[in-house]
């Protein structure tokens, strides 16, 4: 823990000056306003080309059908673009959007923001949530979304102040994009006094950004006790890179002080009573439980190492030695404790967590002293485990830099892993890389390939573009085998996936090949009932839970809510209720949200019913971009069974307990390749049936399209959703 | 796999040697299960937290250990 936690390098110093350089490009008034039962009823659309600034409203039918957040995205996506629009055509749109409970102070968990945008890495939607004042700012401004469309001709900023009631777009040419720098600084130029700051919050994404296809966006809040610019990440999907295609350099919100009563909720005694229930749970049972205050999802490292679920060398395997030199007490030992780290208003969880007096050790801000908003658990299982660099001071290095460069930490993680076991497989060499030896725990090369990404120079520049474009670019080159990349290039649709292991959990193998935008765990994490607890052993009840789970945890994205509160702490009395998995008292305590905040009465059967129109609108709508389909759904071999010798030697006794208890072939006398094609064939054909079964429990054809019928019972049978589905035998 | 004849639990359907006196905290160790967040039955009875040191597991029971899930 650093000794002074206010203690960093300061980057304001010339704030004057760089403000001074704006020219104003737009000023448009609007009136500011409250949200009524959660609902402004407006949303803001401003379009960069044409520096128009457009007040729209929200329909009845927007919220009944598509709710907010991911929702209100994904259907202003629709309407935005065509079928053959790219990610860096101008129309694309990004939309920021809170969610009716969105913003709420009472409940736990309660500040995140649903991004969404056409990405460059999948070319179908992507939606990223992320935390960070910014969604319920402007909401509390006036706005239930923002799209940010066209394209602006040199770096802009667009300001939202709420307390003045105005839209600007300004040019900004002489702020640094780097996300660490400009959210301090912009903070410091749009705030008027230092308590104004907590009213403040910029959306920016780094210099990586503009030179991959993987840049995150960045969302900030005001750390008062540290009086830092703390950083929130919508990671996937690359939304940070479509931003900088933008030219847009910053997103500013100036909304007013936050109050707790600002959704003018329906009725919030009965908020309250839910929200006080819980702030005891995290308050009595936290320390027994996850942890979450000191370690945030931290927590999960070793975990992961003692089921075998942390990847480690590209997902070769679950543990290693080493996992106790990034284990959680090295972090709750690293985190400066005892303040609050809530990324929203009245979060007693407190998860977002900060390793403060950071000296950085390489590129543009070596010896500089920092604060690193993280490491949560799937930075260090990517950024670290997956590349075989277990030490907490690189870790806390590579996280600085891929958030204050825009880069996903889980997507820069995996294929940073994929390219170090190509380099161990002789796929790469010295001379491929331009010098880069990528071999496994190699610190300072991982961190040289993250400042050429930056860059946009030599190998980082071919790193930036992604898992799918590399495997590619590797095949066209002749290195390697294309077999091989494609089994351990661990990606489907375009998505680099997430930091768990899913070999042996069949059910988490779909619960990351059967997501709409790509391998990301916040679907459907399903590995311990499925692997450990073995509670769904056929394919119909692995069927039904990657029915029931991706549709519950889609509410959290439409009502801009995190899903943290809900299960990573438990009710005393969790072990006696009949489905201790779905955690039942949180789901009632949902449903009391939601009725209590915007009057429209809801059961927990109603959370399914609410999230199914907008996730079946999301896989057609994938369909309309051309992937959606079950060729799409297919996941590489790495994430289904052993690829290599060694990963079938290493954990032979698994495999050959499966083959002869399950396959019904003695594997004795069998050579490691024959017994490696068995396993293979039987994997493969069981996630196909898999498929079958899953697509069967969602309603859709068998190859994955949600039929007429299905769109009708949805209520979202709209005459251009009809067609595309049509268009593949749906 | 545990020889024939040995004394036996199982555990999530796995079979696992079972000693005299052995008490559920004593499975969990044997079985790795670190995480926090689980839901212990011995013979179908709910066992809680605060008992795992000192409930003892009979000889042939079905212990289930339910994880629950957690993380981002």
């Amino acid at each position: 823990m650093a000794e002074d936690y206010t203690k960093r390098t300061e980057y304001t110093g010339e704030a004057a000056q760089m403000k001074a350089a704006h020219v104003l490009l737009r000023e448009v008034p609007f009136t500011p306003s409250l949200p009524e039962l959660g609902y402004n009823n407006r949303t803001l659309h401003i379009d960069l080309t044409t520096l128009t600034v457009t007040e729209k409203p929200v329909t009845q039918q927007m919220k009944d059908i598509f709710i907010g957040g991911r929702g209100f995205g994904l259907w202003y996506l629709w309407q935005a673009i065509k079928p053959t629009t790219k990610w860096n055509d101008p129309e694309n749109d990004i939309i920021i959007s809170p969610g009716p409970l969105g913003g709420n102070t009472q409940y736990p968990g309660s500040g995140k923001s649903l991004v969404v945008t056409l990405s460059p890495q999948t070319s179908i939607p992507i939606d990223s949530n992320v935390g960070g004042y910014f969604g319920p700012l402007m909401k509390f401004s006036g706005f239930d979304a923002l799209e940010i469309q066209g394209k602006a001709e040199q770096d802009v900023i667009v300001v939202i102040d709420g307390q003045k009631g105005v839209v600007r777009i300004e040019t900004a040419p002489l702020e640094p994009s780097d996300s660490h720098v400009a959210a301090e600084i912009f903070t410091a130029e749009y705030a008027e006094t230092e308590a104004d700051r907590r009213n403040v919050s910029i959306v920016s994404a780094g210099r990586a950004a503009e030179n991959s296809l993987i840049g995150c966006l960045n969302f900030s809040w005001y750390d008062l006790r540290r009086k830092a610019t703390r950083l929130k990440q919508a990671g996937r999907g690359g939304i940070g890179t479509v931003l900088r295609d933008k030219k847009v350099k910053a997103l500013v919100c100036r909304g007013p002080q936050v109050r707790g009563d600002m959704n003018h909720p329906a009725d919030m005694a009965r908020i309250t009573k839910v929200a006080t229930k819980l702030h005891k749970e995290i308050h009595d049972f936290d320390d027994q439980q996850c942890h979450m205050r000191r370690q945030g999802t931290a927590h999960l490292v070793e975990i992961m190492d003692a089921y075998d679920l942390l990847p480690v060398h590209n997902f070769q395997y679950g543990n290693h030695p080493d996992t106790k030199k990034i284990a959680s007490w090295i972090w709750d030992a690293r985190f400066t404790q005892g303040i609050p780290d809530g990324c929203w208003y009245g979060c007693s969880m407190a998860c977002s967590k900060g390793a403060d007096g950071h000296i950085v050790k390489t590129g543009p801000y070596k010896g500089h002293v920092v604060t690193v908003d993280g490491p949560e658990y799937e930075t260090a299982g990517g950024c670290a485990a997956n590349c075989g660099i277990f030490e907490p001071d690189w870790l806390l290095e590579s996280n600085f830099y891929c958030d204050t460069y825009g880069i996903c930490t889980i997507t820069f993680g995996t294929l940073t892993a994929f390219i170090m076991e190509c380099y161990q497989r002789g796929i790469l060499n010295k001379e491929r890389t331009g010098g880069l030896e990528m071999t496994w725990g190699n610190a300072e090369a991982q961190m040289e390939l993250l400042h050429q990404m930056a860059r946009g120079e030599g190998f980082g520049k071919i790193a930036g573009l992604g898992v799918l474009r590399m495997k590619r670019i590797f095949t066209e080159r002749g290195w390697g085998d294309p077999q091989l990349l494609q089994d351990i290039g661990m990606e489907i649709k375009g998505l680099e996936y997430s930091q768990y292991m899913s070999k042996e959990s069949l059910a988490q193998q779909g619960g990351y090949a059967l997501t709409n935008k790509g391998p990301q765990h916040d679907e459907a994490w399903l590995i311990f009932m499925d692997m450990v607890n073995k509670q769904i052993p056929t394919f119909e009840a692995k069927a039904e839970a990657l029915y029931y789970f991706p549709l519950f945890r889609t509410w959290f994205g439409l009502n801009g809510l995190c899903k943290l509160p809900w299960n990573d702490i438990e009710p005393e009395d969790n072990a006696q209720t009949s489905e201790p998995a779905k955690v039942p008292d949180h789901v009632y305590n949902y449903c009391e949200l939601f009725s209590g905040i915007t009057g429209r009465e809801i059961q927990k059967q109603d959370i399914i019913t609410m999230s199914e129109k907008v996730y079946n609108f999301q896989r057609v709508f994938n369909i309309r971009m051309g992937k959606g389909l079950r060729l799409h759904d297919t996941p590489p071999y790495r994430s289904v069974g052993p690829v290599t010798r060694e990963e079938y030697e290493s954990r032979a006794e698994r495999y050959d307990t499966q083959m002869r208890e399950e396959i019904g072939v003695n594997p004795d006398g069998l050579s490691v390749d024959e017994k490696i094609a068995i396993t293979r064939r039987y994997r493969e054909d069981r996630y196909q049936k898999l498929v079958d079964a899953v697509y069967t429990r969602r309603g859709w054809t068998t190859d994955g399209v949600p039929p007429v019928s299905k769109l009708q019972e949805l209520g979202i049978d709209f005459p251009e959703l009809v067609e595309v589905v049509k268009q593949h035998g749906g | 796999m545990a020889a024939r004849g040995m004394a036996m639990i199982r555990v999530n359907g796995d079979p696992i040697e079972w000693h005299e006196g052995m008490t559920v905290r004593d499975v969990l160790v044997a079985r790795n299960y670190k995480f926090p967040l689980i839901i212990v039955t011995v013979n179908s009875h709910l066992v809680r937290r605060e008992a795992y040191d000192t409930t003892v597991v009979p000889d042939e029971s079905s212990v289930r250990v339910v994880h629950l899930m957690s993380g981002g």
